[in-house]
Formats: structure tokens, sequence, C-alpha cells
């Protein structure tokens, strides 16, 4: 009998699992032991680091995606279409289009969603740079934008990579100085909690850099709502911010099937740090963004997951025990202009260690960006 | 113990590093309706200045925090 691989999400997590499964049971495979299946509701992947640069004019949207069935394996089943249901009990999944999926072993890799509407007037009033068409937004409304108060707020906790809203703020200074208008703009960048990053390490990193810059920082600042017609923040703490341009990191979801299944709140699933098992199912996985754990919301994570679930799930395919373990490894760049960067890495035991930002890690985060395909392709 | 409150919601954050639990208690307190009884079980010890520190900020009610064997429980109502 055929054991079944289920993986539902193509993002990156999903086609690296793809990927690093058909090295280690490729005969398995090919000898129609095992299948793996990988389903997507659309034809493409998206790589999201991209949109940071699109509202400086850097990238497109259209060179951040790739068909997905370029980048996984021929021996993978890759199926478009829409999950609509899973039961963990009767190992199903099940399809929009009416179709049922049996499985011994599923993964869960459906990434965030965003959802402006938790933020009264936020979709309205502000701009973001985490979807195609909101960084193309961004793009035309910042390219007109020469004076007044641009603000960016970290409104949603936990959001995709977290680094990006100190890069963009780093990144708008230097651009808007490499244009002559940064003395007719000023620029706040506000956060949640008592620092400017939930990172101890890079806040403090970050917060003299921010003064350096003259970029103003308020924190414990939560939106609770937006008024689009006067431009005004409204916050949790009774505080309030006038705006001319709104960058609001808007809230992140997981996904409504993670929910209806029962395998966590707010569709994020929940699991063993280290196995990233399910806690609330047998032979339920997750990996990237939908898995929660206490790390970023990063590429770099969902990489280092799907090769630890790889071995994981290939172990119990041979019927050996499994043993690799995910440690929390992270790996972020962090741009600090448009011409200099930083990185950082951490795992679940290890902070990270600040390093000056250099020209040579920026040139390395753009040659990142353009090598990731390999990552996605399961190469690099 | 008598003293205890009756929390009207619970939010579990044990095992979450900081900032979590007080952005998970941040998450509950948005959508809670003022007078809500909120105990927060958190087993990063941070959490015990952080919590008090935004209640201040925000106006709402620390109640009293307990600190168990392994983790603290620390209660609060909105305002």
């Amino acid at each position: 009998m055929t054991e079944e691989i289920v993986i539902v999400g193509g993002g990156s997590g999903g086609s690296i699992l793809a990927n690093r499964l058909t090295e280690r049971l490729g005969p398995s495979i090919e000898d129609g032991d095992v299948r793996i299946t990988l389903i997507n509701d659309g034809e493409y992947q998206y790589y999201k680091p991209a949109y940071l640069y699109v509202p400086f004019g850097k990238k497109t949207v259209e060179e951040a995606k790739r068909p997905i069935a370029d980048l996984i394996d021929r021996r993978v089943e890759f199926r478009v279409g829409r999950v609509t249901e899973l039961d963990t009990d009767g190992k199903v999944v099940s399809l929009a289009d009416g179709d049922e999926l049996e499985y011994d072993h599923l993964v869960l890799a459906t990434g965030s969603n965003l959802a402006p509407e938790k933020v009264p007037g936020l979709a309205e009033g502000g701009h973001h740079f985490y979807s195609p068409e909101g960084s193309q937004a961004l793009r035309e409304e910042l390219a007109d934008f020469e004076e007044g108060h641009l603000v960016l707020s970290v409104i949603g906790v936990p959001h995709m990579c977290p680094a990006a809203p100190l890069e963009f703020v780093f990144m708008a200074d230097d651009w808007l100085r490499k244009r002559g208008l940064r003395e007719d703009v000023e620029i706040t960048y506000t956060y949640p909690i008592q620092r400017a990053h939930g990172l101890e390490e890079i806040a403090e990193w970050a917060t003299p850099k921010l003064e350096e810059r003259d970029i103003n920082l308020e924190t414990f600042f939560n939106v609770e709502s937006v008024d689009p017609d006067d431009q005004v923040l409204e916050t949790m703490e009774g505080n309030e911010m006038d705006y001319d341009l709104l960058v609001g990191i808007v809230p992140h979801e997981g996904s409504d099937l993670v929910s209806d299944a029962g395998l966590g709140d707010d569709g994020w699933v929940a699991v063993d740090n280290h196995t990233l098992e399910a806690e609330d199912a047998e032979d339920v996985y997750a990996i990237g963004d939908v898995a929660d754990v206490p790390t970023s919301k990063a590429g770099s994570v969902a990489h280092y997951e799907s090769t630890t679930i790889a071995d994981r799930i290939a172990s119990r395919v041979r019927g050996e025990t499994p043993t690799a373990a995910y440690d929390g490894k992270t790996i972020c760049f962090i741009e600090t202009g448009m011409d200099e960067a930083t990185f950082v890495d951490f795992d679940y035991q290890n902070g990270p260690t600040m390093r000056e930002p250099s020209a040579p890690v920026h040139w390395a985060k753009l040659g990142y960006n353009e090598a990731y395909w390999l990552t996605a392709r399961g190469l690099m | 113990m008598s003293d205890t409150p009756t929390p009207d919601v619970e939010i579990d954050s044990r095992g979450a590093a900081c900032p979590g639990p007080l952005m998970d208690l941040i998450g509950k307190v948005k959508d809670a309706d003022s007078g809500t009884v909120i105990e927060l079980l958190t087993s990063d010890e941070g959490s015990k200045n952080d919590v008090p520190e935004w209640l201040e900020e925000a106006g709402h009610e620390l109640l009293r925090i307990e600190e168990e064997d392994d983790y603290w429980a620390i209660y609060i109502e909105t305002t």
C-alpha cells in the first residue's frame, strides 16, 4: 500500500519540504511505495522578502514569483486546489472541488494571512508592504510623498519578518535623504511593547540608530483604530498621533482550517517546539508561519523546520525512530539603509549577536534574494 | 487561595519567551469589555515587570501576581 504524505501550502516551507522528502525517499517514490502530494491554492510561489524593496523602486512585484511546478521535483504530485477541511481523526483532507485525499502524514505549511479588518480604519487609512498589491500601492504613495509625517506603526504582532519594520524606516530615511527630502519629512516608528523590538538585543541595537537618524521612537503604542479622514491613530493607551502617510504592519492570522480542525488558536498550529508535531492530532506537522513556535515568522525558520520534518517523516516511513529536532534556528538580514545591512542569527537558547552593518552584507542580502529560488528547489 | 481573583479569561503563555506573554495579554485586552478579569500564566520572569509597566501605561488594573512552582499567574482587570 502506498504511504501518503500530503503537504498543504506551496510557499517556502512546502516546496523545500517536498524537495527534501524526494531526496530522502526517492527510490520508494519511484517504486510507488510512497507518494508526496503538494497542494496549493494557486500556481505560483511568492518571495515575500522582495516586497520590502518595491516601495523604493528597487524591485517589482512581478520578479518575486515563480511557478511552483518549476520549483519542485517532478516526482512530487502538485495539485492546484483549495483545502477546505481537515479531518485529523479520519486522516482525510477535503478540497473545494469535492475531492478527498487520505494521508498517513500531513504537513501544514499554510503561512500567514493579513487581517487589516481587525483594526477599524486601517485598510482605508494605512499602507503596507506585505503583499504585491500593498507594496505596489505604497510605492505610488511614497513616490509623491515630499513632506509631512511618515509613521510606521507595528500594529499586529506576531507578523512576518520581524526585522522588516525597522528595515523600512532605516531605508526610508536613507532614501529620502538621497532625494533631498528628509528635512521635510518627519519619520516615526512605533512598537507595541516597552522597547523598539521584541528581541531585546535588536531593540538595544536599533534604539541609538533610530536616534542618530532622527527617527522618532514611540513605545507601548498599540493602535486600536485609525481615522482615515482626519489621518489620526488612536491607541489602547489613550494616545493619538497624526500622520500624513501611514505604513501599518497589519495584524496577521493563521488559517481557519487550523482553528476549525481544533489544532490551535487564531489559526496557528500548536506544536512541540522541537518536533513540530501537532499537539492535538497524530501524524500532523506544521512548518513556517503557521507553526506556533517561539521564534520569528521568517523564511529561514520555514527552511530549517522543513529540513527537520523531512528527516522525521523519512524516518517514520522507513520504520525508524525519528531523532531530528528543530532548535529554533533563525537567520534574518536587516537592511540599515539603501546600501548597508547586517544580519542576525539566533535560536531557542541563544539570542542574536549584533554586528556592525556593512555594504557587503547588503550585497549578500540582494544576492540571496535572487539565490532564494535555489533554496526553494532544495538545492541551497 | 481565598484572595485569588476569579478570572473571566485565562491566557496560558507558559513556555513563550518575552515579549510573547505581554503581546498575548495586549491581544486579549484589545477584545475584552471593561471590567473583564484576565489571568495571565507566564513562565517568563520578565513578565513580572513588563506587564505591570504596560498596565500602568494603558490604565488597566493589576490585581495580583502569584508565584507558582515554575510560573507566575498575573491577574488584571480591564478598565
